[in-house]
């Protein structure tokens, strides 16, 4: 009697818990789908006056007479971003190859953490570092070779630190991807009297080219976010770069920058909105094409 | 032969190539933190880590950063709260109560895999809607919401990562006794204790170093608020907002609060370290 | 005939007195019988292997005869695959190994100072469990290794992918799709694009890590054919699981039972009257 009570209980309980599970779950599913929804209806207003390709393509910035022009923002963004990717990427392709494929294990014990650790270091202490280091040494040594005067407040001021900053995120993605490689597939080519690094050429790069791909697309996508650090070195100009040494405003460091005086200027909001959604769009297609990839990859690997 | 002997400098050159560019990162590590210390030590006083700022203290009189420090953990002790009580569950469905190839747990792993990526500025910007939504000004609780978004992608992920490896058998074995599934959720948290803690210590790492996201929705004050309503200051502003004041001791500040912030950050990284020991993908 | 004693002949020179001072009885049977026709085209010599401290190989010593087909049976996890990937160092490739003792291929010693690991691997071709095409199409992959060694002319590589893709029995099947990617064969298939690859190398041994044990019957059939066409020009190291096949193929026995070679000889003598209590146990299938 007592026991089938206590069954029962059991029963119940096990039901509660199971479906109250599944519906956080599901709630969480549609995370995604409320920012988005939120984020374009805030910047409706702006939508409904001036066309998306009005905003996108316009060149001046001046909202107090109701010009909202994104397009030194992005081409800032993109600058900012084309400069990091070309920095880390083959920073890190070659220091993951040698990591996964020569390396000592020693070397790896020692090597690993410190990436983790450059993984944890916070935005605005990559900010601070920046001025500190970057931004003296890039109007003192380096802009002087190119340009008349430069603050070293700069798309390249931006680039060093995201390069920096993206290095971790890459570079864990490479190694995992080697590292996923069938070891067969490395000892057929070796066995065949290919050295390790024809190997590597031919088989390993050949092999995991969509794996590296995805995680440079992680990479962009993590850069194009990438808010406080760029805002504190890139000089935030409202203007389009014309050169590595020319300031920038990334589309981030503008919501952040004026947040303060949105509420009071009228479709500054929505402007703002607007831009964060844009970065929401294009991050999450970013992400979900090289997550999908990636979990494709890992699927074939699996053997 | 000397087709041979070219492969040979071919692989040699490119592993010194390969060999440089690990150098390369090892030392920007060392030169970001020689570089914090460098610069914040000398800044540092016990003031800075025991008292509240005082009158002036903007223009570079005297007093602390203790309602940053006290604000960060506030808000980085209330997300994580809050997260657990989110990710736990998620995260023990997709695992317990799914089947093994469950397009439903694929699609949420992807689904956090995704937010994970999404920027601290995106959140920010959708916790201000919200909060203005809410009819809330920006307050310790707006902070919390906000940074809690954002860490519920990593924890979720992280616990997934080490929950996936609990071997099947032991959750068949705890079954076949004759257990529910809600009751062996205890044995299974018990086995991935440390990887729990491991997420929780990232999230604490990814939490109190954010700035974009504390921007928009806790505010800054030289306080230390007394209820969930009130603005909060944290570390990252503090260094954010000092270091673009004009006057040179208030600049020192905003390092000292970067030292502080990097210390933080040290400690919980090699902490959780020692609690995984492991490379782990889901950390980065 | 005359060609095959001197041969003898030279070998003997060297490595013999380590040959003689060895005192098992199958050393002997060696000697008397396939060794005779067959020179010993690998020497193992006091072999320890240890991985991160587990003693993998234990004091391994015994030839494998030239121009034939030598099978190493034993229970899983008894060394097997790891004597395999000595012989072309490919072991060397994981962490935390430990190598003592001699491999002389052609009486070289492999982990001499100035040899070139790549003229080691190039002497053995490998043909592992599941094949491992390599990411590039039917043709590339043929010509994957001469073109590693320097042979760039394109009329050169189609003539040698053809000579090698008709020799591993593939080449009626692929002569339309060469360019296709070579994961699009069926798994067997794959397996005998692996064997063309590896001869297209001109390796002078074969090794097989349990090559037939992922196909199906039939494409393991055709691989074992292959075999015995090939043992003819090259010598061939099999480890296989299945006895039946050793039997078929064999031509050379040694069985090794947790890291030690039990027995090793002709495979008529192995099969029919197996010396060791070990050996017959194994044979009638007492354990596998």
């Amino acid at each position: 009697m007592n026991r089938t009570r206590y069954n029962a209980y059991r029963q119940i309980k096990e039901v509660v818990f199971r479906n109250s599970m599944l519906f956080l779950t599901l709630i969480s599913l549609l995370f995604a789908v409320i920012i988005g929804i939120s984020l374009y209806y805030k910047s409706v207003p702006i939508l409904d006056q001036q066309s998306m390709w009005t905003l996108l393509s316009g060149e001046s910035w001046k909202p107090l007479k109701g010009e909202f022009g994104f397009f030194p923002f992005i081409m800032g963004t993109l600058w900012v971003t084309g400069i990091a990717i070309i920095i880390s990427l083959p920073l890190c392709l070659l220091s993951a190859i040698y990591l996964s494929e020569y390396a000592h294990p020693y070397i790896k014990k020692i090597v690993y953490p410190m990436i983790d650790v450059l993984a944890g270091i916070p935005p605005v202490v990559y900010g601070v570092w920046g001025i500190l280091v970057v931004v003296p040494f890039i109007s003192t040594s380096i802009a002087p070779h190119f340009v008349e005067f430069s603050t070293g407040y700069s798309v390249l001021a931006g680039g060093i630190v995201l390069a920096i900053m993206i290095i971790p995120l890459m570079i864990s993605v490479f190694i995992e991807m080697f590292d996923a490689l069938p070891s067969g597939l490395r000892e057929a080519s070796l066995s065949l009297g290919a050295t390790n690094w024809q190997t590597i050429k031919k088989v390993v790069l050949r092999k995991s080219f969509p794996g590296l791909a995805a995680a440079v697309v992680l990479a962009i996508s993590r850069a194009f976010g990438e808010t406080i650090a760029v805002l504190m070195v890139c000089g935030n100009v409202a203007e389009v770069p014309k050169s590595a040494f020319d300031p920038a405003y990334p589309l981030p460091a503008l919501i952040a920058n004026n947040y303060g005086e949105m509420m009071s200027i009228p479709m500054y909001d929505s402007a703002l909105m607007l831009s964060a959604l844009l970065l929401f769009v294009i991050i999450l297609a970013f992400n979900a094409i090289s997550r999908l990839v990636l979990i494709r990859i890992e699927k074939n690997f699996a053997l | 032969m000397k087709h041979f002997r070219v492969k040979k400098l071919e692989e040699k050159i490119f592993k010194g190539l390969m060999m440089a560019a690990t150098l390369v990162i090892v030392v920007s590590l060392f030169m970001i933190i020689v570089a914090i210390v460098k610069r914040g030590l000398p800044a540092m006083s016990w003031d800075m880590v025991s008292k509240i700022p005082g009158g002036g203290f903007y223009i570079g009189k005297e007093g602390g950063l203790l309602n940053a420090i006290i604000g960060s953990l506030y808000i980085v002790i209330g997300s994580i709260t809050l997260g657990l009580a989110f990710s736990l569950p998620i995260v023990l469905y997709i695992n317990l109560y799914l089947p093994e190839k469950s397009k439903l747990a694929q699609f949420t792993r992807l689904s956090f895999d995704v937010l994970f990526g999404i920027p601290s500025i995106v959140y920010g910007a959708f916790g201000f809607t919200l909060m203005v939504y809410l009819g809330l000004r920006s307050s310790l609780l707006a902070g919390i919401l906000t940074v809690t978004m954002l860490i519920i992608p990593i924890l979720i992920r992280s616990i997934d990562e080490v929950m996936r490896r609990v071997p099947k058998e032991m959750k068949d074995a705890a079954l076949s006794l004759g257990a529910t599934r809600s009751e062996i959720i205890k044995v299974i948290l018990r086995q991935v204790a440390p990887g729990i803690v491991t997420a929780i210590l990232l999230s604490v790492g990814r939490g109190i170093g954010d700035a974009a996201s504390v921007l928009f929705t806790a505010g800054y004050t030289d306080s230390i608020p007394t209820s969930l309503g009130q603005p909060v200051a944290t570390l990252p502003l503090a260094t954010f907002f000092q270091l673009s004041s004009p006057i040179a001791e208030v600049q020192e500040r905003a390092y000292a609060a970067a030292l502080i912030l990097t210390g933080i950050v040290l400690i919980l990284s090699i902490t959780a370290r020692y609690y995984s020991r492991k490379f782990s993908k889901n950390k980065i | 005939m005359i060609q095959n004693l001197l041969r003898v002949e030279k070998f003997f020179d060297s490595p013999i007195e380590q040959f003689q001072v060895k005192k098992e009885p199958w050393n002997l049977v060696d000697i008397d019988q396939i060794f005779k026709t067959h020179k010993p085209h690998i020497s193992v010599r006091n072999l320890n292997v240890f991985l991160s401290k587990n003693h993998i190989l234990k004091d391994v010593s015994l030839d494998i005869p030239d121009k034939a087909i030598t099978c190493i049976i034993g229970p899983s996890g008894c060394g097997k695959t790891t004597l395999l990937k000595t012989f072309n160092r490919l072991l060397q490739n994981s962490i935390d190994v430990k190598i003592e003792g001699d491999v002389l291929v052609d009486g070289e010693n492999i982990h001499g100072k100035d040899v070139e690991v790549e003229n080691i691997r190039k002497k053995m071709g490998l043909l592992s469990q599941r094949p491992c095409p390599l990411p590039m199409s039917i043709f590339d992959n043929v010509a994957y290794g001469p073109r590693i060694h320097g042979i760039r002319r394109k009329k050169t590589l189609k003539i040698m992918v053809e000579k090698y893709l008709v020799e591993a029995g593939l080449w009626e099947e692929v002569k339309d799709r060469l360019k296709s990617p070579a994961s699009s064969l069926s798994i067997g298939q794959q397996q005998r694009l692996c064997l063309a690859r590896g001869l297209a190398v001109k390796p002078e041994i074969i090794l097989g890590d349990e090559a037939t044990s992922a196909l199906d019957p039939i494409s393991s059939k055709k691989i074992e054919e292959l075999f015995v066409k090939l043992k003819h020009q090259y010598s061939i190291v099999l480890v296989t699981h299945t006895l039946r096949q050793a039997k078929r193929i064999a031509d050379y026995v040694v069985f090794m039972y947790l890291g030690e070679v039990i027995e090793a000889g002709p495979a008529s003598e192995i099969f029919s009257n197996p010396k060791e209590k070990l050996t017959r146990e194994y044979l009638e299938g007492y354990f596998s």
